[in-house]
């Protein structure tokens, strides 16, 4: 028991600060303490995640008879989800502030909702699989609702709530279904049962799996909730909802399709191909008759996150290092730009509309120019370093055999293009309009330049998240 | 045909009724006494496999509290079901033809069903000699599967952490209960005697 505690010690700190905060938040301040939370929470998150990564050399371990895993690939996706959290949180906080709707146990709820998705990510096991799904989304659902006078706040935490709890039907039923074919939660024990050829037990517990899992990434078609709940929640929780959740849902695609599925790759790899494909497509026609930029980046989340099945579709190691390459890339540009969606507004109320953009590079050029790198690297043009994210996925696909997808990887992110690059036509070539407010916050500002000058220095070595990414994916392939 | 195997149809086919019907009933309360039917019906299948603290708990914990409360809420709250209903009928044709396709796939994918080797006896989880089922349950909960029961526990924080944060208002035009205050009244103070003379009044 002490050395299976060992392995799960930073979920143990986490849960035990959020417990520890969620009382001295009770019996003192309540909300006046939030701002505090929220700065020693993200604190905490980056301490964890040097130690995490810190610990990088620890090899493979396992707790709880290989419920729980603690290798390469789980301390990279910690690492990502860690920092995303914190940046995220801290990002929000002067805007949650100003608004009132700063509760004190914001925080902790996101904390707990972090613990979810470290628990997901190292999931060996379908129920502790289930058991961080829930913990994460539950928390997510609560948050996203925290805006409660509002209709279209409750609106967007009661659709996920619903829609969620139906996914995770989806995906009990198919974890029934696989645990009646092969005897076993354990990922280890299914991918002994499979055995070279799946059994129509497995195969159909693997597809409702993968569709309660698609749900909570939002690929098409199970993408439904996510225009409306991203529009409808505060922004700074839409900024959370579009970082570390998708990281640790795709890494859970990855771990199970990977560590339970891995003998029937053939199967899983149809699944993700046609997932991918058609968020691809839909997230990039869709988003073009958007104007309001939160339900815009909630369609760029979508084709976004069928890039990443496209490297998952691939079933190879390099597969996976592309997955993971792609969304640290991707992580990094969301926080830029919620930094700047967040800081936008106008006499003090926050202002979503992209035409308010309207010839922005005359009033701040700095800030929209850095937003121009931003978006011009969320659209995949070269050289900046989204364009990078986008050649491993494509270079990942053509070398698993999937050159068709490939081609309509290619394909969709043209059509993608064009609404990222209708925001930089506003900002530089617009109309004269209303002017925008945007400088109110230092962080947002460290936040966005910091990730734009990331967009383009990583083009030199990406920062070493490629041998990471490399030596992260080897761990789960095998 | 055994007893078991007559309770266990008994059992099963109390237990789709009551769901079909808590389902399709018109009468939201109604809906909630099938609820409680399918409930026992699911505790006595328990009780054919041997595990009767589960079938207790179903019946202590879903029957006697959670159905109980559900009713309370079904009679306080005034929504119009029919309405709801009517608005279900519009997508009905399209819910059925999925349904239909989906229980065609799985009529096809359970009449071929095969299992791994070594799954039965791998799924077979026997009550240790000299052990009674509830001591059974209880060392799975706290040794192998301590981390998932932790896990739990921290899903009803988080429960328990959203419900306060989304639906408890702090008001300050109400009058709380002050129990100090309360217990320190000095009745001497609170209470004044007055001689009433008769046909003179106050």
């Amino acid at each position: 028991m002490q050395a299976d505690l060992n392995v799960i010690l930073p979920e143990i700190v986490i849960s035990v600060y959020a417990i520890a905060a969620l009382l001295f938040g009770a019996y003192t301040g309540k909300d006046k303490m939030a701002g505090m939370l929220v700065w020693l929470t993200a604190a905490l998150f980056a301490v964890m995640a040097l130690w995490i990564g810190a610990s990088s050399g620890g090899g493979t371990r396992t707790a709880f008879d290989g419920m729980f895993n603690d290798d390469g690939f789980a301390r990279f996706a910690k690492v990502t989800i860690l920092l995303s959290a914190g940046a995220v949180l801290v990002l929000g906080q002067e805007y949650m502030a100003r608004r009132d709707i700063l509760r004190f146990e914001y925080p902790l709820l996101v904390a707990l909702a972090v613990v979810g998705m470290m628990v997901m990510v190292s999931a060996g096991d379908l129920m502790a699989l289930y058991m961080g799904l829930e913990l994460q989304s539950l928390a997510l659902y609560v948050v996203a609702s925290l805006r409660r006078d509002s209709a279209k706040s409750t609106e967007a935490g009661l659709k996920y709530f619903v829609l969620g709890a139906l996914s995770s039907g989806l995906l009990l039923y198919g974890a029934s279904l696989t645990y009646g074919y092969a005897g076993t939660t354990l990922f280890s024990g299914i991918i002994d049962a499979a055995d070279g050829q799946a059994p129509i037990g497995l195969l159909l517990g693997l597809v409702f799996v993968l569709a309660g899992l698609a749900f909570k990434i939002s690929a098409v078609p199970f993408h439904m909730w996510t225009p409306d709940v991203y529009e409808g929640a505060p922004t700074p929780i839409t900024a959370f909802f579009a970082t570390a959740p998708k990281v640790a849902a795709m890494a859970l695609v990855a771990r199970v399709v990977h560590d339970a599925f891995g003998e029937v790759v053939g199967d899983w790899q149809q699944v993700l191909a046609v997932l991918s494909l058609l968020s691809m497509f839909l997230g990039g026609i869709a988003a073009i008759g958007q104007t309001d930029i939160k339900r815009l980046m909630a369609y760029s989340s979508i084709a976004h996150m069928g890039y990443a099945l496209m490297g998952l579709a691939a079933g190879t190691v390099f597969g996976v290092q592309a997955m993971l390459i792609y969304m640290a890339i991707y992580v990094t540009m969301n926080v830029g730009t919620f930094a700047f969606i967040l800081s936008m507004e106008r006499d003090g109320q926050p202002v979503t509309d992209i035409r308010a953009l309207n010839m922005y590079s005359k009033a701040q050029p700095g800030r929209a120019l850095a937003m121009l790198i931003l978006l011009f690297s969320l659209a995949g043009v070269p050289p900046l370093l989204g364009f990078f994210g986008k050649l491993y996925v494509l270079r990942a696909a053509y070398e698993g055999g999937l050159a068709w997808l490939a081609v309509a990887g290619v394909i969709a992110s043209v059509i993608g293009a064009f609404y990222y690059l209708r925001i930089v036509f506003y900002m530089y070539f617009g109309e004269e309009g209303e002017t925008l407010e945007t400088g109110r916050s230092p962080v947002q500002w460290a936040f966005l330049m910091a990730s734009a000058a990331v967009m383009l220095l990583g083009i030199v070595n990406m920062f070493g998240v490629e041998t990471m990414a490399q030596a992260a994916a080897a761990t789960l392939v095998n | 045909m055994t007893i078991a195997a007559m309770s266990f149809y008994l059992f099963a086919v109390a237990l789709l009724t009551g769901g079909l019907f808590t389902v399709i009933s018109r009468n939201p309360v109604h809906s909630v006494l099938w609820l409680i039917l399918s409930f026992i019906s699911a505790a006595g299948l328990f009780v054919l496999l041997g595990a009767e603290f589960v079938a207790m708990l179903l019946i202590i914990v879903y029957v006697g509290a959670v159905a109980v409360l559900f009713l309370f809420v079904v009679m306080m709250l005034d929504v119009d079901f029919a309405e709801l209903k009517a608005e279900m009928a519009k997508y009905m044709p399209l819910a059925l033809l999925i349904g239909v396709i989906l229980l065609m796939q799985f009529g096809l994918a359970f009449g071929n069903w095969t299992m791994a080797d070594g799954a039965e006896a791998a799924r077979r989880s026997v009550t240790p000699e000299g052990v009674e089922n509830t001591a059974a349950l209880g060392m799975l909960l706290y040794d192998k599967y301590f981390i998932l029961f932790q896990l739990s526990g921290l899903i009803l924080l988080v429960a328990m952490i959203g419900a306060i944060v989304l639906t408890l208002r702090h008001r300050t035009d109400v009058k709380r209960q002050d129990v100090l205050a309360q217990m320190y009244r000095d009745p001497a103070k609170a209470m004044e005697l007055r001689d009433v003379k008769p046909g003179q009044g106050l």
